[in-house]
């Protein structure tokens, strides 16, 4: 049994973590999150440079990893500074799902522009009615003589305003509920039948609600009607990615408030030497060390098992969604009212906290699935 | 013991239900109904509704124009104007300052400030809070020295929940020596918000909302006739308004519409081929919010029932601080979950009346985050749920 990183991976891990501290702090974030874009176009050449984008990809499709345990350490400390650039959306699903389905031609076409940070890419899968069901895609793909053509709404797609291709699960046969006859299209982004209502969400990321109508696909990823698995495995590779950055988060939430509770003072003396707060500060500590815990395992049982363990993500995701809720909230119970200001980074931690809790299937989704594999 | 309303309470909850069907507006209901938030204007048109009829002050004594209703007419209206979609008085008058007023104040600060309290022509705002003075209230710094016959006022309050459109504040300020105990120098002080040499400044919570302000007091001479009954007694008035203020904190009411709605919105959410509430596992969590929120409304009762006996609200009030807030967040968390990917979406603009774009996510639930996160501060406000614990564990258990 080792959990100890490689020298490669901790070097990951020294330089994401000094990027974090010295160009990413809480006012440099704002500035990001206010800008047009919503996110730094800068840093995204950045990761590109320092071959970040390359880490979710094995060498055979030109990249520097491809394992849980990479992603893992990336994602960690951009938890620490909720990054809100589109990692997961462009490099771990958009990249990803041409590295797992694509064919050749696909790959040499996209994927070193994605590693290149010239590309940006969005999976747009969720649509209003699916929830967290995956096989329930009512986006339609029908074959013309020359083409696919897709329309039907997809739902808070990641990245969605800003990608420039898109990956559509949509529906080439059955009915909407079926575990068949789901396919995935590359589509451009900027197609005129593609109608995009971008937004920020409440923490920070950039998404959109997309309609297609009609919509010429560039081509079909993978197997037609076929697609259930990949998605599946994709979205458990990004689960993981959110989980290692709520680790991340949470470790800072933590941090925060115990050094608040340190010196905070009521009543003449620090917050924190009153045991109602001790145990609370010492609860989330547990919870944390908890999270670390079961993300490890899930880390080390995918990378076991050929980047796939189902029920070893839902686990973790089941427990880190509560640790997450906990330590969220007590954080901003903690400091008071001043953990309800938009002008400390406590309350952006615990909102980024929140969306994870319900991103790519709530605690209780996971729960459920973890329980029925 | 009996839970059956009379005929004559039956004609009443017709009475109330005639009155807000005919009277609420319906666009005020609407956003009510939506958790959305009202303006100034549209706050200030449904209380003078309320006036006019005869019942914005519900607890007020008759002689000052409240409504001498019973524990049952209470609780019938409070529901009644859930149900509808109205919304709750802002406190700070009606509830909080006045109750202070007219049991401590003199007759002529009676009169001259609750008429305007009672039409709502003016908007109150509560000074209590300081940066240092947080849970541990009695800490604050705010200074009122006498200088003949004015108090000249020197301090920040922070937290002050729409104070932008103040008129007047109550505060809690420090007269006293410095040498003096803690709660023995405080004074309870009426100011204009109008002076000049006050200064308010906007704190942007985490729903991106402006509602909390601080409060900075420059060198602010307040007459001294402003100040309520005795020096150095403003710890206990505002002691007895805050166990007022936690009665009113658990919004039994408000909670049960909520539930009725959350279970309407679930009942029609898609789960893929589903409906949320077909989900065993969600089904649970909103019955088990909404069996905790039938144990408060009878906790409720039971507080109301006393009060009716004459008892003030004691130490138990702190039970519904905390429980009634524990199932307000338990209530948001729900909303959330029944949005799921749709709580994400921060579109605040398709909020106002105006708003003519892409509207994401549905009505009833596209909000659910932002008030999850808003009502964070309900276990914190009020004296947190902490201090709430503390007061029972000291003055209803003795430890």
């Amino acid at each position: 049994m080792d959990f100890s990183l490689s020298s490669e991976q901790k070097m990951v891990q020294d330089s994401v973590a000094k990027f974090i501290l010295n160009d990413y702090d809480f006012e440099t974030r704002r500035k990001i999150l206010s800008s047009d874009a919503g996110y730094s176009q800068e840093n995204w050449a950045l990761f590109a440079e320092l071959g970040w984008l390359m880490l979710p990809f094995n060498e055979d499709d030109g990249g520097l990893g491809g394992s849980m345990a990479d992603l893992m350490v990336v994602m960690e400390e951009f938890g620490k500074g909720m990054v809100v650039e589109p990692f997961i959306a462009t490099a771990v699903m958009g990249g990803g799902l041409i590295a797992a389905a694509g064919n050749q031609a696909q790959k040499d076409d996209y994927l070193p522009r994605v590693m290149a940070g010239e590309l940006q890419m969005a999976f747009a899968y969720a649509e209003p009615q699916s929830r967290y069901h995956l096989n329930n895609v009512a986006t339609s793909a029908t074959e013309t003589s020359s083409e696919y053509v897709i329309s039907g709404q997809k739902s808070v797609v990641l990245n969605g305003n800003h990608a420039d291709v898109l990956i559509v699960a949509a529906r080439t046969s059955g009915d909407t509920n079926d575990n068949d006859g789901i396919s995935l299209f590359l589509v451009d982004a900027t197609h005129p039948s593609v109608k995009r209502a971008g937004y920020a969400n409440v923490d920070g990321h950039q998404a959109a609600d997309i309609w297609f109508e009609n919509t010429p696909a560039l081509g079909l990823l993978g197997e037609k009607g076929k697609a259930l698995p990949v998605i599946e495995n994709i979205i458990d590779k990004a689960t993981l990615a959110v989980c290692a950055e709520a680790v991340g988060a949470m470790k800072i939430a933590h941090e925060r408030t115990l050094e608040y509770a340190k010196t905070r003072k009521q009543f003449g003396r620090t917050i924190g030497s009153f045991q109602a707060i001790q145990h609370r500060l010492v609860n989330m500590f547990m919870e944390h060390q908890q999270a670390k815990s079961i993300l490890l395992m899930a880390v080390l049982k995918m990378d076991s098992n050929n980047g796939s363990d189902a029920k070893a993500l839902s686990a973790a995701k089941s427990r880190i969604g509560k640790a997450a809720n906990l330590v969220g909230r007590e954080t901003i119970q903690i400091h008071g009212g001043i953990g309800m200001t938009d002008e400390i980074d406590v309350g952006h931690i615990f909102k980024r906290l929140t969306t994870i809790q319900f991103l790519f299937g709530s605690t209780d989704m996971h729960t459920k699935r973890f329980a029925s594999l | 013991m009996n839970l059956t309303f009379t005929s004559e309470e039956q004609q009443f909850q017709q009475q109330v239900r005639d009155f807000l069907q005919q009277k609420l507006p319906k666009h005020i209901a609407a956003k009510t109904k939506k958790a959305l938030h009202l303006s100034k204007d549209e706050y200030t048109q449904w209380q003078q509704i309320l006036h006019a009829q005869g019942w914005a002050a519900v607890n007020w004594p008759v002689e000052y124009g409240g409504t001498g209703w019973t524990p049952t007419q209470k609780y019938i209206f409070a529901n009644e104007c859930a149900k509808a979609g109205a919304p709750d008085v802002i406190p700070f008058g009606l509830k909080m300052v006045a109750p202070i007023i007219y049991t401590f104040g003199n007759e002529q600060q009676k009169q001259r400030f609750l008429p305007d309290i009672l039409a709502s022509n003016v908007w109150w705002c509560q000074g209590y809070s300081e940066t240092g003075a947080g849970s541990d209230l009695a800490g604050l710094k705010t200074t009122a020295v006498k200088d003949g016959d004015e108090y000249v006022v020197n301090g920040t309050k922070t937290w002050t929940t729409l104070g932008q459109y103040a008129d007047w504040i109550f505060c809690l300020v420090r007269t006293g020596p410095p040498s003096a105990k803690n709660q023995e120098a405080i004074s309870f002080l009426l100011i204009n918000m109008h002076d000049p040499k006050i200064s308010v400044s906007p704190i942007i919570t985490i729903d991106g909302r402006h509602e909390v302000n601080e409060v900075h007091f420059d060198g602010v001479r307040v007459p001294a006739k402003n100040l309520i009954g005795a020096e150095g007694q403003g710890w206990t008035y505002a002691k007895i308004l805050l166990s007022h203020e936690r009665t009113g904190i658990a919004r039994v009411a408000i909670s049960k519409d909520r539930m009725v709605q959350l279970k309407a919105l679930a009942a029609t959410s898609a789960d893929g081929d589903n409906k949320l509430l077909d989900d065993p596992i969600f089904a649970q969590k909103v019955a088990k919010v909404e069996i905790d929120l039938m144990a408060l409304e009878y906790t409720e009762l039971r507080t109301l029932s006393a009060i009716s006996t004459g008892q003030a609200p004691g130490p138990e009030s702190s039970i519904l601080k905390i429980v009634g807030t524990q199932i307000i967040q338990a209530i948001d968390e729900l909303y959330v979950e029944a949005a799921g990917y749709y709580s994400m979406p921060y579109v605040p603009e398709q909020f106002h009346d105006d708003f003519d774009g892409q509207y994401i996510g549905s009505d009833m639930d596209a909000n659910s985050a932002l008030r999850y996160f808003n009502n964070r501060k309900a276990s914190i406000y009020g004296g947190s749920n902490e201090i709430q614990t503390n007061i029972i564990s000291k003055a209803v258990l003795g430890l």
